[in-house]
Parts: C-alpha cells; structure tokens; sequence
C-alpha cells in the first residue's frame, strides 16, 4: 500500500485509514460507558446463583446499609412497565417470551439478573450487590445438550428473516443407500460466548420531563430507541439513542441488552442520570453462539458427484424464546446435488437466549458441511479441492434462485496458488517436518449478500463541505471510514472535507448494523443522497445564465474538482459555489433511501464466497497444535477500502481460529452454571496462536447486489474456517476430530485410540 | 470488593506486626492475584497490608553460586537477569512461560509462591469450596475439573497450583526465607507448599504473621541439561494443563542425578525424590525416561474431565527429559516444541 493518500474522486477502492482511528488510539473515542453527566448514579446488578427455580426470599438489610446506596431494585418492587410481550420485541426479536429482567421471582437460567443497586458510587453498587442475600427454591436445571436433544422440537413460529429448511428434494435417503462412497458422522460444537471487548454498558441521561439521552452499546441506536420507547411508553422525540463508538459487538449488540433497560428503569423512577455496565462475568448470561449437535450423512458417486446429502441440526434455545438460525439449508445450495434433505430442530434449556454470534448460522453448518466433504473426498480419493470443484454449482437448487456472482473458482485458483497447494500431499500424516506433523486443509465459506432498506442524507456547503449522515453503526468495522469515501467519492472531494454523522437514533433510517449489510446498504444510500444533490445542483445550473449544463440530465454530469461539469466533458461545467450562489443557499441537503429489488429477488439472490487454506503443525508425540499459516481469498463484489476490508477478513479468520481450537463455555450441569465465566478460562486466540493470515481479494464485478456493487465483507472471514482447521488437523494426524473446539487432548487420545 | 484499611510499612517487623494485629490482613507485592481475587469477592481482607516499600527487591549471587532472590523481585527481573539466565536457565524458562509480558512485570517472586488455584469454583463465590470457604464442599469433584489435580488430591479439595515458576524452584535446590513474629526461619522449598488432606485452606506452610522474604536456589547446576515444558489450552496465556520441569546431571550416557517437577497436576509443584534415586547410574534414554514417568504417575488418578492429564504428563515428562539430556531445551519463546 505505497499510496497513503487518495486522489479527489478516486476514493472508492483506496486503502484510507480509520478516519475515527486516531481518536481510539488515544482514548478520546467516549464509548457508551464513558460519558459522565453530572451527578450520575452507579448500577450494579446481582445474578442469580440457580440454573431453574424461584426467589423465595430477598434479604436487602446489609447492602442498602452501604454508605452512598440510593434504590435496590428486585422483581418486589420494579416500577410497572409495559404489559404485552409486543411492546418489548425489538427489530431483532424472535418468537416467544422476550426476557424481562426483574419481572417476578421466576429463575429461568442462571445469571439472570435479580436485583440492581443504585448507588452514588461505582464502588458502593457493587459492594452492595455482592451483599444481597437471595434464597432460593431450586429446581434442576437442563443444561446438558445431549440429554435435552432427545425433546427437539421444529419450532412452530418462524424467525423473520430466517428460511427453515426447504423442502426434502429427489431421493436423499434411497440415493444415500446405494452410492458407492458414503460418510455418516456426528459434529458437536460447544457454545461460544460473545466477548467483545467493550463490555455492555448504557449512560442514561435524565433530561428532566421525562426525556432521555442515552448512550448504549448496540448495533442499532434506532432499535434502542423503539424498545425503550415500547417498554417505558415514551415518544420517541423524547429519546435519543447514541452509539457512535462500539468496542466491538459481532452480533451481541443486535438486540437491546438488559443494561439499557435497566439503567432506563432506574433514571426514569430517580429522575436521574444513571449509568450501568456489565461486568465480564456477565456477558456469559447473554448472547452465545448455541451449542449444536449435527449429523451429516454424504454420499458419492464413483466419480466423486455428489449423490445425496442428509444434515440435521438440533441447536440450544432458552426455555422463554425460540432462537434460530440458518445452519443447514447451506447444505443445499454449496453444491451441486439433486438429493437433499436438510431439518433442523432446538432443545430448550435453562440459558440465557442465544443470539446471532458473526455468521450466525453458517459458521455453524459450515463447521459440519465442510468437514463432511472433506471426509467424503478422502473417501473417494480424491483431492479435497478437486472434490469441492467437481461438484460447484452456479444456482441456489434450494430456492431454485440464479445468483447474480460467484467468484468462487477464482477464489480456489488464486487461494491454492498462493498456499502451495500443488504440492501438497494427499496421504494423511505423510507430510513433516521434524517432530511436527504437518497437516494441509481446506474448506469453502458462503454467505449472504444482503441489502436492507436504508436511508441517508447527504449535504453540500459552500467551500466544497460535505456531510454524509445516517442512523448506522461503526460496530468496529469501518463504517466511519466507508461512508467518508463514498461521500468524498460523489462530490470529487478529500475525505477529510467529509463529515460523517451516524450512531444517533435521530439520523436517518436504518437497519440494525448486522447481516454484512451496512456498508453496501448505508453506502448506497449516501451515494444515492449525493446523486440526489447532484440533481439539485443541476436544476439550478441549468436556469443559471449561458449554462453549458443548461441541457444535460444528471446521468450527462459529473461532479469534478470543485464543478459540475459535463460527463464527456471537463471544460463545460459551473463551480459548485457558484450554482450555490445563484440558487441564493448556503447548501444543499437531500434524503435518499434504498431497498431490495422485490422483483429481483424472484430470480437471483447474492451470496459472497471463500476459499480457505489452512497449514496446522502438530507435535507428533505431545500434541501442541499449531495454525502455521492461512490463505483465504474472497469473492465480495467491490471492495471499498482495502484496508478495512482485510481487517474483517483477518478478524474473522482468527475468530475461526478460536472456533476450531480455543472458544467453549463449560458448564457445571448439576448447577447449570458457566464455570469458566472469564477471560482467563474462557479460551479465544492469543497472539501465539495466530502465524501468517494472507487474505485475498478476487475480482468480482456484481451491479445487481447493490447499487454501490458491494457484498459486504463483516461475516464471510470465518465461515468454513473451523472445519478449514479440522480439516487439516486430520491431514496431519489421520485423525478426525468432530468435537470443536478441537483441543490438545482430543488430538492426542483420538490419535492414540486410532493406533 | 468491600472496605478494607490500607497500610505500607517501610520494615519487615512492622509489616509483621501489622499481619499479627489484624487477623483479616493480607499482604499485597504485585497484586496480580489479591487484586483480582478481591474484585471477584473470593476473599474479603480488613486490612490490605502493602509491602512494595520494604527492601526486598535484590538479586545477589553467593560466593557459592547460591542465588537469593528478593521477594518482591518481579517475574520479569527474574527471568531477564543475567547471573539467572546464566546459572538457572530452568529457573528463567519457567518463569517465561507464564501469564504474559505485563502480567510478569508486575507480579513478584513472594506473590507467585502465594498465587491461589485458578480452580473455577475456588473463583466463584456462588459455587460451594472447601478451599474459600471450609466445610461447604468441593464442586469440582464431579463438577467441571479440566484443569484439576491428578495426584495428592484428597476427598476435600482437587485444586491444582497454578505457577510454572514454582515447578522450576521444586525442580532445583531451593530453600525460602520467611519473617514472622518469632523471628526468621528457613522453609526448604518442598516443605513450602502443602497437599489439601483435610485443610484445602491451607496452601502452604507459613503461620500466622509470616511473609516471605526471600527465595535461595542454588545456582549453577543443571546449567546445560535442563528443560522446562508447558502444555496448555492454548499456545500461550494459558496455565498448564500438565507441565514439566527436568533437569539432568550426565556422565558418559549415565544418569548421575535427575531431578522431575510437574505443574499442573497437583496441590504443589509435584516432585518425588525418591523416584528420582532409582534412576541414578542408569543411561539416560528414552527407556529411562518412561520409566521414570511411570513411576511418578503410579499414583496418579483422574476426576473425569481430566483423565487426559495422566498420559498427557507422561509424554511431557518423556519429553522434557529427552530435550534435557539432548541439551536443547525448549525455548519459550518458539512455540514449536523442541
């Protein structure tokens, strides 16, 4: 990356660094935790220490007689709230019971909240918290996802957004039977807990009558918004959501968690500012990336075609709501195969709900298709990314849909070329080095390419200012920096002559920040609003006397250097401050929105795809694994900032990483708790566990999957990566390991129990 | 955490008087453990009794190669001087081996033989512990116990220590130094921590008033066949699973003294010396070695979900002597293993 800064009008493509990156780097980027209105009050919250059951008793006596405690509320004396469910379903909800904390003296899972201290100091909140008695009628919990398998259930109401599997289609069980070459195996994947290192915080600020400033935590400051809204019974012009800067959230921060709720509860009764965040401990009570069992059962011809593919899922919910997500329909559309059967069921359990963890989903379904046709590859004898080529399918057979790209062949050209993977070995354990085994694996990531209704507003002032503003998030992923390059883009400015506004609930709308559908979405809306003053300047060029513009259309002009000019032609055009002038402003402000193209939709769907190279070096006699190197090559449409782009890329390879090797919740099911409820115990990558990660950009050109021809690029990085890992462990071992995340000790007894 | 008095004597006596006025006190070096462990509201100090102003924080070599490190020498001035790296490479290898960079900058060589178990029930307030809280049970016995103790465990308690420095220290020849109310004495190091028995409560051997002051470890031997080996969860940032620390004096093949320590699988730094006589005279192959791991391990048993640490402490065992006697002990800072 030689060039350090861009070009005017060449920013799209340009490798800009964080335009909010200076500000994280020294501490002055306030996230939501961070504001300190005057006189604020301090939250803590006290956990229930039982898995199922009721409160039977609340003794309060030794913590309200903490110097400096002001309120402890408990399910006893909640101030009313909201009576229907619908009144506390957010934009993100699912079907059941939404969580209400504090509402009577039930315990559905263990860390659930039952008391919060308010207090004049962080200090006395939480010395009070810890000195609240709760007794407790007991009950067994389930917690135990191979016990509470045996009572899955398809769940009757469907998550909006979320297709249950298509329909059975051929013969998948008689074509299973008589294929030459078939595996049937079971995948366990261990619940993994989101643990971004902001944690969830909210500063609710009092305004007096009622109005409130908040800043939370969250992926969308506008769903805050209508919660509180729905909740509380407050106009929405009363409050105003901020997030402008979120410590990481990889899909936590969708719904609202229980802080806002509950800081909002206390400053309303109060009348005062209060702030609460959560500790550590705690985010192992909210979202989690449910624990799933799945089966696959594949078959081949003798070929190496695929015949059939049977895969079932049965994923952990709460016992209040019914999470769920895709894990197995990519079953159906990752590759060609005319005999499909694809269910997927929950087990209800004493958990906090699940929650969408990046790539909700396919990272899961991935972790078992991919294995799976590795262990069919080697079954048939065949190269494992022959077998994947030999099979590629270019329409989704589930929908019966086109795509509108799929650069995947080029992904697995120039993701095997730059690995090495001609020279790989195909025997397993026949490649080392010394005391290492050396493993080579690989697998395929899919996901969606989504665009969302959006809005934004873009404005031109006089000395070529522009401001670009929407409701989004920057969750981490670059939104700042993207939006200020398709602004700088469309009027032919610098970035830094670009204010970005997004992370108030009062901007325009848009979706929560989720799905990878931000940037292709938000970023065509600003490009949208720019066109769509563009327009304006143009109506008033046009009636400007003597205009070279004074016949021209929008799509005949371009905005160049300060001009609009002709599109054909630099020389024939008006400076931007002139036509301002003329038109008697100051500037020019215009909304524009974007949604799907319902009629599209009926024929294509986008999706963005990878190919993933992994290398493990394993110590043949005490097992240490090793992930030595990773190649993943990307097909995601247009890549708007380079640089960005391969920090999602490289984020979500090294959270693949901790998939395959590292992230598991323990839980004591006797007591239905998360034993290793910590950052110390609760394992993700360390800077040792990550070597080389070279990611690759394909070429891939697709107009139809949104206007700006993005695809979006937060969630493909880990799909496949898990079962890429595990994939190569086998190759390395001759050992295949099903139970993610794959530690030292299964990679050693498999090993020794194979022999 | 809840209130507590703060004092920071600037002598040993004082800090001494302080911990024999206040029964509730307890002594903060680095604070990388008390800290933690008071936010958690796993133990609740009256009185924090701060000993960062007591001088305490020397390395000295002996005129016969004996080292004396300071209690409050920090991990990283350990493992990074040169007289240790030259005379206990054991010793500098363990200790970098553990938490990380910033952690061993402030923790101290007191605080590290004192660090509590990371057992997660020990850790856990709202979970039944014999070891926080005694007579209320222990949890990890039939429980979560991953990371739990294969040998000398008793029915009370099968919590593990969790240090890799104190591996080393077992392995070598250590003696620690500690101040009371009865004046100085010396523990040697073996006798320094105990096993659970009846009083999982108890880690180690000090009484009541008493602080380390200094830890003794002669220096100089097991200079060249040495190594330490950490298994963990992941490759780095993780307390053992099962680790070894060997060491090995060699005269023409022949075993003439070897020393084995292990981290991970105990109440203490696991050694036993009388295991390690029989080996003597003997040639030090892999033979030997095996030999010797099953000795150790004849009495070791799993809880469940840490049966994998037996035959995984035998291989680290194997191996550990193996890099020793070929003189290429493992490098911590290279996470390929040697």
């Amino acid at each position: 990356m030689a060039q350090t800064t861009p070009d005017t009008g060449r920013l799209i493509g340009f490798p800009l660094a964080r335009i909010d990156g200076p500000k994280k780097v020294t501490g002055t980027a306030p996230y939501a935790a961070e504001h300190h209105p005057q006189g604020c009050l301090h939250g803590f919250v006290t956990t229930a220490t039982i898995g199922r059951g009721r409160i039977t008793r609340l003794d309060l006596a030794d913590a309200a007689a903490v110097p400096g405690v002001v309120k402890i509320y408990t399910h006893e004396n909640r101030p009313r709230t909201a009576w229907w469910d619908r009144s506390w379903k957010d934009e993100v909800a699912l079907p059941g019971h939404p969580f209400r904390p504090l509402e009577n003296d039930r315990i559905l899972f263990d860390g659930q909240p039952v008391a919060l201290v308010i207090a004049e100091t962080f200090e006395a909140a939480r010395d009070a918290a810890a000195l609240i008695r709760v007794s407790y009628a007991a009950e067994e919990p389930t917690t135990d996802l191979s016990a509470a398998r045996q009572d899955a259930y398809v769940p009757k109401q469907k998550r909006n957004g979320i297709a249950p599997p298509p329909p059975p289609r051929g013969e998948p069980q008689a074509a299973y039977d008589r294929a030459p070459h078939r595996i049937s195996a079971e995948y366990w994947l261990e619940g993994e807990h989101h643990n971004p290192m902001e944690l969830f915080g909210s500063t609710v600020i009092y305004e007096g009558e009622g109005r409130l400033t908040v800043h939370d935590k969250t992926q969308g400051s506008q769903n805050v918004q209508g919660y509180l809204c729905g909740i509380f019974e407050l106009q929405p012009e009363n409050v105003r959501v901020y997030n402008y800067f979120v410590g990481g959230a990889f899909g936590s921060g969708l719904r609202p968690g229980h802080q806002v709720f509950l800081a909002t509860l206390a400053a309303l009764d109060l009348r005062r500012s209060v702030k609460l965040e959560l500790s550590r401990q705690e985010m192992f009570y909210m979202r989690w990336r449910p624990a799933t069992v799945q089966s696959v059962k594949m078959a081949a011809d003798a070929e190496g075609h695929l015949v059939a593919i049977l895969h079932d899922a049965i994923a952990a919910t709460s016992v209040h709501e019914d999470y769920q997500e895709t894990v197995v329909n990519w079953s159906g559309l990752a590759y060609r195969c005319d005999n499909v059967q694809l269910s997927y069921e929950l087990a209800a359990m004493n958990v906090s709900t699940p929650g969408d963890m990046r790539a909700p989903g396919a990272a899961t379904g991935f972790v078992a298709l991919e294995c799976a046709i590795d262990e069919l590859s080697y079954a048939v004898g065949l190269d494992p990314l022959e077998m994947r080529v030999l099979n590629f399918v270019h329409v989704d057979q589930n929908e019966d849909l086109q795509l509108t790209s799929k650069a995947l062949h080029a992904c697995y050209r120039e993701g095997a070329a730059r690995f090495g993977w001609a020279q790989r070995s195909p025997k397993p354990r026949s490649m080392r080095d010394g005391q290492d085994l050396i493993g080579w694996g690989m697998a395929t990531g899919i996901w969606e390419a989504t665009l969302t209704q959006a809005t934004a507003r873009a404005r031109l002032s006089k000395g070529g200012k522009v401001a670009v503003s929407a409701a989004a998030s920057d969750i981490g992923t670059g939104t700042w920096t993207v939006l200020a390059q398709v602004g700088a883009d469309a009027f032919g400015v610098l970035p830094q002559q670009v204010t970005v506004e997004i992370g108030d609930s009062s901007l325009p709308k848009t979706s929560v920040e989720g799905g990878s559908w931000t940037a292709a979405s938000t970023g065509s809306a600003v490009q949208a609003a720019a066109r769509a003053v563009q327009a304006t300047l143009l109506r008033h060029a046009r009636t400007m006397p003597g205009s070279p513009l004074a016949e021209l259309s929008v799509e005949q002009t371009a905005i160049r250097g300060g001009r609009l000019v002709m599109e054909i032609n630099d020389q024939a055009g008006v400076a931007l401050d002139d036509i301002l002038d003329a038109a008697g402003l100051s500037f020019i402000e215009e909304e524009a929105e974007v949604a799907p193209d319902a009629a599209q939709a009926k024929t294509f769907v986008s999706y963005t795809h990878s190919g993933i190279f992994v290398e493990v070096r394993i110590d043949d006699e005490v097992g240490v694994i090793r992930v030595s190197r990773v190649v993943i090559a990307v097909a995601a449409g247009r890549i708007l900032n380079p640089k960005t782009a391969r920090s999602q890329i490289l984020g979500g390879v090294v959270m693949g990483i901790g998939m395959a090797l590292h992230e598991e919740g323990m839980t004591d099911h006797r007591l239905g708790r998360i034993m290793n409820h910590n950052l110390a115990e609760y394992h993700i990558p360390a800077h040792a566990d990550i070597a080389d990660i070279d990611v690759i950009f394909v070429e891939e050109h697709d107009a139809m999957a949104s206007p700006l021809g993005v695809k979006g690029l937060g969630e493909i990085g880990i799909v496949g990566v898990a079962a890429a890992v595990a994939n190569a462990i086998y190759h390395a071992t001759g050992t295949r390991v099903r139970h993610f995340p794959i530690t030292i000790d299964k990679v050693l007894f498999a090993k020794e129990a194979a022999e | 955490m809840r209130p507590f008095s703060y004092l920071r004597p600037t002598a040993v006596s004082d800090a001494v008087s302080a911990l024999m006025a206040e029964p509730g006190a307890q002594v903060l070096a680095g604070g990388t453990n008390l800290v933690d462990l008071m936010k958690y509201d796993v133990t609740h100090p009256t009185a924090v009794i701060d000993i960062n102003d007591l001088p305490l924080r020397m390395i000295e070599t002996g005129e016969n190669g004996e080292m004396r490190l300071g209690a409050l020498t920090t991990n990283a001035e350990v493992a990074h001087d040169p007289a240790v790296t030259d005379m206990l490479p054991l010793l500098s290898s363990a200790i970098l081996a553990g938490a990380s960079p910033q952690l061993r900058n402030a923790a101290t060589t007191g605080g590290n033989l004192l660090q509590r178990t990371r057992c997660y029930y020990f850790y856990d307030p709202a979970t039944p512990c014999n070891k926080r809280e005694p007579g209320t049970g222990c949890s990890a016995i039939g429980g979560v116990n991953r990371i739990h103790a294969i040998l000398g465990a008793s029915e009370t308690c099968i919590a593990t220590h969790p240090s890799d420095m104190c591996v080393a220290l077992a392995a070598l020849d250590t003696t620690v130094e500690v101040a009371g109310p009865e004046g100085s004495r010396e523990i040697p190091f073996l006798a320094f921590h105990r096993l659970p028995g009846a009083h999982p409560e108890r880690d180690n051997t000090l009484q009541p008033g008493e602080i380390v002051v200094a830890v003794r470890v002669a220096g100089g031997r097991f200079a060249r066949h040495h190594s330490y080996l950490k298994l963990r969860d992941r490759l780095s940032y993780a307390f053992a699973l099962v680790s070894a620390a060997a060491a090995l004096d060699i005269e023409e093949g022949r075993i003439l003294d070897v020393r084995v320590a292990l981290g991970g699988v105990a109440h203490k730094p696991w050694r036993d010396p009388l295991a390690e006589a029989e080996v003597a005279g003997q040639p030090a192959t892999r033979q030997t070695f095996e030999a010797l791991a099953d000795r150790l391990l004849a009495g070791a048993k799993g809880q469940g979900g840490n049966d994998f640490k037996i035959p995984m402490a035998r291989k680290a065992i194997v191996r550990a002597l193996a890099q020793a006697a070929a003189g290429t002990s493992q490098i911590q800072a290279e996470k390929r293993v040697r």
